[in-house]
């Protein structure tokens, strides 16, 4: 052992498979080989995509838990560690302090809880444009008709929901699409990112997909390509989302193959 | 997810995590929600209790939030600089549970069936990555990925990988290493 090469525990050091002191020594390597540390980022990307492949679906609670765990610390303002990895256990906070008077704490929650699923969709679907969007809400708000209004509240309700989820999927032609679904609100948002404008004279609908087939659930605004849509209609039994190219005014039964067919997230398929 | 969707996501991660250290809760949200069903399989299979890998999820995320500052984009993705720390972290509490008990429970343990990929990670949510990580998995040699296996779902050390696989010490090292190279090549992996 003591006469192998110290390049050979890069993949060890990556997997955490190396005891003390053995880790410790292989660090101070590493500061002085870059082919190991570029092989230790490699491994390292590769290691997480082996984590990926376990993902499980973590429970609503947990995000709940870590939100009010977070709220009680600065963030990002941590200092630069003197040693890489400590010895010892860190401090870790206390694990649920005091909660504090509800209601001060209810209006921030509520304050960016509406914008939060809108960020995560920016990553979800690889929108990185929110900001646009957002700006684009406030602007054209105003003119809205009452009835759209109320759509919109809809739509902010559903990607507000405490139990919102989200399911993404690549648009063979481009884009990505994500459906975010909440089942307390009935209800299920579209969100294409990316996606190309319909050919002249096409629309986009939306489809509710179930054990009993495809139900209309609405067409997507062509002035609005990149908007998210509400489907219309209730969630009910319905195991996924389908989009599809039809003639404008929309079809009763999809005419085309569906462009992207979501699994709604939490839905039992056979 | 193919390479390119997958590198959009990278950078798109990457900025949100940079307003998470400016103590935007909103970006926060937004990485818990692409990084935390991996976080917490990943700490299901190293714990193989649920209820710990939740609060080890929990510690992780709490990590992110107070030290997002201190990431580096050359350094690697966000998926992986966070999957590093929760790895690390379920290792780190299973081997401390270890040094607690006897000998005797630690030798049943080492002596139980080798467990292929399937069974370490058996909740997971079907999907792309999976089925390429299942397919390039099948792709290594069977000490390849029996060490892999062990070391990174079950968070074992090598001395225990060698001991359970009944090979020496620098072999397994070895193999971890070829192991890993294949898997860097079968999926894609670019420094």
């Amino acid at each position: 052992m003591g006469t192998e090469n110290p390049h050979e525990a890069t993949a060890a050091y990556v997997l955490d498979a190396l005891a003390e002191p053995e880790r410790a020594a292989f660090e101070a390597h590493l500061e002085t080989c870059p082919d190991c540390a570029r092989e230790v980022r490699e491994f390292a990307a590769t290691a997480a995509l082996l984590g990926a492949a376990a993902a499980v679906e973590p429970p609503p609670a947990l995000r709940g838990a870590v939100l009010r765990r977070i709220r009680e610390l600065p963030a990002g303002a941590e200092p630069e560690p003197g040693a890489a990895r400590g010895a010892g256990p860190e401090t870790e906070p206390a694990p649920e302090p005091e909660p504090g008077p509800a209601r001060h704490r209810a209006p921030r929650h509520r304050a960016w809880s509406r914008w939060a699923l809108a960020a995560c969709l920016a990553v979800a679907a690889g929108l990185g444009g929110v900001a646009a969007w957002q700006y684009q809400r406030a602007d054209t708000a105003r003119q809205q008709a009452r009835a759209a209004e109320a759509r919109e509240a809809a739509l902010a309700g559903v990607l507000s929901a405490p139990d919102a989820r989200l399911a993404s999927g690549r648009i063979p032609d481009g884009g990505t699409g994500t459906v975010v679904l909440s089942r307390e609100r009935d209800g299920a948002v579209f969100v294409p990112s990316g996606m190309a404008a319909p050919p002249a004279g096409r629309v986009y609908q939306l489809w509710f997909a179930g054990p009993g087939g495809m139900r209309p659930a609405g067409l997507m605004d062509p002035a609005r390509p990149g908007a998210p849509a509400l489907l219309a209609g209730p969630v009910g039994g319905a195991t996924g989302v389908g989009v599809t190219v039809e003639p404008e005014g929309g079809s009763a039964a999809p005419t085309t193959a569906p462009l992207v067919l979501l699994v709604l997230p939490g839905a039992r398929t056979a | 997810m193919n390479d390119m969707t997958r590198a959009r996501a990278d950078e798109d991660l990457a900025a949100a995590l940079g307003r998470v250290a400016g103590g935007d809760e909103a970006a926060f949200v937004s990485v818990y929600e692409a990084v935390s069903p991996a976080v917490l399989g990943v700490t299901s299979a190293v714990l193989r209790d649920r209820a710990q890998a939740e609060e080890v999820t929990q510690e992780v995320f709490v990590e992110v939030w107070r030290t997002a500052g201190r990431y580096r984009r050359e350094r690697g993705g966000v998926r992986t600089w966070v999957l590093t720390m929760a790895h690390r972290r379920a290792v780190d509490r299973v081997r401390s549970a270890q040094a607690s008990a006897d000998r005797e429970r630690r030798a049943a343990r080492l002596e139980a069936a080798l467990p292929e990929f399937d069974e370490v990670t058996e909740a997971a949510l079907e999907h792309e990555e999976r089925a390429r990580v299942r397919r390039c998995l099948a792709g290594l040699t069977d000490l390849q990925r029996q060490s892999v296996v062990l070391a990174y779902y079950r968070g074992r050390t090598c001395r225990e990988v060698s001991e359970s696989l009944s090979v020496p010490l620098g072999t397994v090292k070895t193999r971890l290493r070829d192991g890993l190279l294949r898997l860097r090549d079968c999926l894609g992996v670019s420094g």
